[in-house]
């Protein structure tokens, strides 16, 4: 005899609007603050600090690269050395891998286990970085995921998919767009998209005239 | 560090009980070691309360797309790289 035989004459048990995800993480900070494993106004930290990454800082590095091909050698190297070089906070993450996609090459990244992303230089990862759908078809069907994306490898590209499974974070050059010769760094950052630097885009061509403000 | 970039690698087949990072669509597969990372703490004794040591070291291996998925609409020359940790490591 199952206990849900009877006739559901009470209201649907619900937690109100609150999303059920919403309400575990609550459960779960009320149980870990009541055990001494964290305190709130570490989680109030963590909080602020993700929120005030964006994809502008990211975005920075790659537009130095575009612009000194040294520095892009040490972004290569060390990643992590090179955000702290233009006073950019790199995370707690002890290992940065930047990746340059070319003519030749596409980098694309995800993390098929959960959301591994490089948060203190994009900022907090899209919402379709989380989901189910690309972490399992990034990896399964990437060419497929990417025309999704709006974007069309050629034949010959070869296509390196890279899956953040632990601890170190992978960031992408994108290739310097076309028609970008003799804009300042400053506007060549605004280029860079998020996507790009997760490797799903390209970044942004330049407005007609390069981006330079003509005065006639 | 046992294992070189270059050297030819496959992880382990074997299932796992409770939290750990070697995503299942790559154990069984051989690949390539293309970068030797560094050891980090071993996540499968840290998720449990532990100081998840000894460290384990960790390697990102390159794998053919076509080997990891034999039903892959990708190209022959596409790849797909994970960061495993050693003591998922076989030599081949």
């Amino acid at each position: 005899m199952s206990g849900h035989d009877h006739e559901h004459s009470h209201t649907p048990i619900t937690n109100g609007d609150e999303p059920a995800a919403a309400a575990r993480a609550a459960a779960l900070e009320e149980l870990l603050v009541e055990k001494g494993v964290i305190g709130r106004e570490d989680v109030r930290q963590r909080i602020d600090w993700i929120v005030s990454r964006s994809p502008a800082d990211g975005a920075r590095l790659i537009a130095r690269a575009w612009v000194d091909r040294d520095f892009k050698q040490r972004l290569l190297a060390d990643a992590r050395a090179a955000a702290l070089e233009l006073g950019l906070d790199p995370g707690p993450s002890p290992v940065v891998v930047a990746l340059e996609n070319t003519q030749a090459v596409h980098h694309m990244v995800v993390c098929t286990l959960c959301s591994c992303y490089p948060k203190a230089l994009l900022g907090p990862p899209p919402d379709w970085y989380k989901s189910l759908p690309y972490r399992s078809r990034a990896v399964s069907d990437p060419r497929g995921v990417l025309t999704e994306f709006g974007l069309e490898l050629d034949d010959d590209v070869e296509l390196r998919v890279l899956d953040s499974t632990a601890d170190i974070r992978y960031l992408v050059i994108p290739p310097r767009p076309a028609g970008s010769d003799g804009m300042t760094e400053e506007e060549l950052a605004a280029l860079v998209s998020r996507d790009s630097m997760i490797g799903v885009s390209q970044p942004s061509a330049p407005a007609p005239g390069g981006g330079l403000v003509r005065h006639s | 560090m046992r294992y070189r970039v270059g050297q030819r690698v496959r992880v382990a087949a074997r299932p796992h009980e409770g939290h750990h990072r070697t995503p299942g669509y790559v154990k069984g597969k051989s690949g390539s070691v293309e970068r030797v990372h560094a050891p980090f703490t071993n996540p499968e004794t840290r998720a449990y309360g532990s100081d998840g040591l000894p460290k384990q070291p960790l390697y990102l291996v390159g794998f053919a797309q076509r080997d990891v998925w034999p039903d892959s609409r990708g190209h022959a020359g596409d790849r797909i790289y994970v960061d495993v940790f050693e003591h998922w490591l076989e030599a081949e």
